[in-house]
């Protein structure tokens, strides 16, 4: 039996939740024997990669169907090509949304946002993201079939490479199977790094006194290859795109590092960064509440501070 | 237009997440429950749409009788009426069925519920209620427009937003941006006097099976002490992230 995998792409390329999914398909398949099959849909790169992190095979959907998203074409596409009792999606905006109908269509118990390898593979035992970072459930699926979701950035990615082979296949789903008709899809300029998997963020918020100071920020964000986010209060004034928003109504990111300039550091925007690796506050209050949930920690003035830290960071790259 | 709106009571976000003992489950002791952020938004657009088009708006939401005063705030808020399911809140395919059934029994238009609750974090109540009914499904819904009978919804993508449009009914999971965040609505002195006679049903819940176990909980590590630098040794804190954190 193998367990399907949702190998999902932007434009075409394998995003590194893909690399995710596969990874945590290949820590049950270690513990189940069961072997790894990869769903590409209109991907155009190789499926080398994937063969990389463990997909036995790769079922490669060529279809225009799939041009567009749309919950029900999606979910209905991986259970057709459902073969063994477990599919694992990445937790990703696209994959949540379908990942409820598929449970249903393939009468399946839904795990959501599981962010480290399974205890056990019979009953199905994993610890999940719950309390928005403050606390972490342990669930069991007691029998049957399951979906799961794994969180970004919490499991990771690793590599086990199997000499896979992929096959085109196809489906009987059609644009028909949705109620929604897509009008218009609006993608901002592609190069930015995906906050959701960025492994370095660096944030910044009202500390920053104006949108025009944000150049620093960026060119920051550029040296350590990392993405830019920011607290509410200046994505709810318009200084930064809604996109950027983190926090607990907004995007709930985990990246390896993440540096904050001139946020307070209010729960709110604690919720969505707090299961970050590790954290870095800039602030020149001392007083700031973000010191306390910080590994380390400056105070100073952010027009002072900044500078001096992309200069270390030329520095520390130049060496 | 008949709008059901799901409310879920949660913790305030500023409450200490401690769990019982034995690990078993959330300790409710001293702890503030409040509307759940996501759910606000939604809510506040469906009163929106109540006064510039005449829609109803029923807030649903399925629990013990300690959810109540939740409830009565979103009637505050604006709501017409409220269906409390008795019954278990904690399995979202249950709580999906619960709200399945009222949803169809009471022939709503559009079923609008948060994204996601902020203490289990599911993101599964709204998927499970579409496919259960095999409704038009709009998840991550920034944006929400009505014209007679068809809906036009913005929502967010990786990198983007998607518009699409459908007919009723339609189950939209909101979040913020539905409504601007100064533009939430808070209940008033009117608000809240006649929220105290506007009707609040309780109904017995559907039994729903479930697969899914919970076996405890445990809190995260916490992060040990922070680690001050001098802010004239900035190179000091490009040395310790890539010696001692590793993360450069």
């Amino acid at each position: 039996m193998s367990i399907l995998v949702y190998a999902e792409t932007q434009d075409g390329k394998y995003k590194k939740a893909a690399f995710e999914a596969i990874s945590y398909a290949k820590s049950i398949a270690e513990q189940s024997g069961d072997t790894v099959t990869a769903v590409a849909i209109n991907a155009t790169d190789s499926s080398d990669v994937l063969y990389k992190y463990g997909a036995n095979k790769v079922l490669k959907v060529n279809s225009d169907t799939f041009n567009n998203f749309t919950p029900e074409t999606y979910a209905k596409a991986l259970a057709e090509l459902k073969d063994g009792d477990t599919i694992v999606l990445p937790a990703t905006l696209d994959a949540s949304t379908f990942a409820p109908l598929l449970a249903l269509k393939t009468d399946a118990t839904l795990v959501t946002n599981l962010i480290a390898a399974p205890t056990n593979v019979a009953p199905f035992t994993a610890e999940r993201r719950a309390f928005s970072g403050k606390g972490i459930e342990t669930v069991e699926v007691t029998e049957g079939a399951k979906v799961i979701t794994v969180l970004q950035n919490a499991f990771g990615v690793k590599e086990n490479p199997v000499d896979g082979t992929e096959e085109e296949t196809n489906v009987s789903v059609s644009e028909s199977d949705s109620k929604l008709n897509v009008v218009k899809v609006e993608q901002a300029s592609t190069g930015k790094i995906d906050l959701n998997e960025a492994e370095v963020v660096v944030s910044a918020g009202r500390g920053l006194k104006g949108p025009e100071n944000w150049g620093m920020v960026e060119e920051l964000a550029d040296l350590l290859g990392a993405a830019t986010a920011c607290s509410k209060p200046v994505s709810d004034v318009g200084w930064r795109p809604h996109e950027e928003h983190v926090g607990q109504t907004g995007k709930a990111i985990a990246p390896n590092l993440y540096i904050a300039i001139g946020i307070s550091g209010a729960i709110q925007h604690l919720a969505g960064v707090n299961s970050s690796k590790t954290i870095v506050v800039i602030n020149s209050d001392a007083e700031a509440p973000f010191f306390k949930a910080a590994d380390y920690g400056i105070v100073g003035d952010a027009f002072e501070v900044v500078p001096k830290l992309i200069e270390e960071v030329k520095k520390f790259k130049g060496a | 237009m008949k709008i059901l709106v799901c409310i879920s009571s949660v913790p305030d976000t500023t409450a200490r997440i401690n769990f019982t003992s034995d690990g078993k489950e959330f300790d409710k002791n001293g702890v503030q429950f409040v509307i759940n952020p996501h759910d606000e938004f939604c809510l506040t657009r469906a009163v929106q749409l109540q006064e510039t088009q005449g829609a109803t708006v029923t807030v649903v939401t399925v629990g013990d009788a300690s959810v109540e005063p939740v409830m009565r705030k979103a009637l505050a808020i604006g709501a017409n009426d409220a269906i409390r399911v008795d019954g278990d809140a904690r399995d979202a395919v249950g709580v999906a069925t619960q709200i399945a059934k009222v949803a169809k029994e009471g022939a709503y238009d559009i079923i609008l519920t948060g994204r996601e609750s902020i203490d289990y974090n599911g993101g599964e109540v709204p998927g499970f209620v579409a496919g259960m009914l095999d409704y038009a499904f709009v998840n991550g819904c920034i944006n929400l427009e009505v014209e007679g009978n068809t809906v036009t919804a913005v929502r967010d993508i990786d990198g983007g937003h998607q518009t699409v449009s459908a007919n009723f009914p339609v189950v939209i999971a909101g979040q913020n941006g539905l409504v601007p965040e100064a533009d939430l609505r808070i209940p008033n002195m009117r608000g809240i006097m006649s929220a105290r006679t506007k009707p609040l049903n309780v109904v017995p819940a559907e039994t729903a099976g479930s697969k899914l176990n919970v076996v405890g909980y445990v809190k995260p590590e916490e992060r040990g002490s922070v680690t001050m630098i001098d802010k004239d040794n900035v190179g000091e804190l490009v040395r310790l992230l890539h010696e001692e954190a590793k993360v450069i």
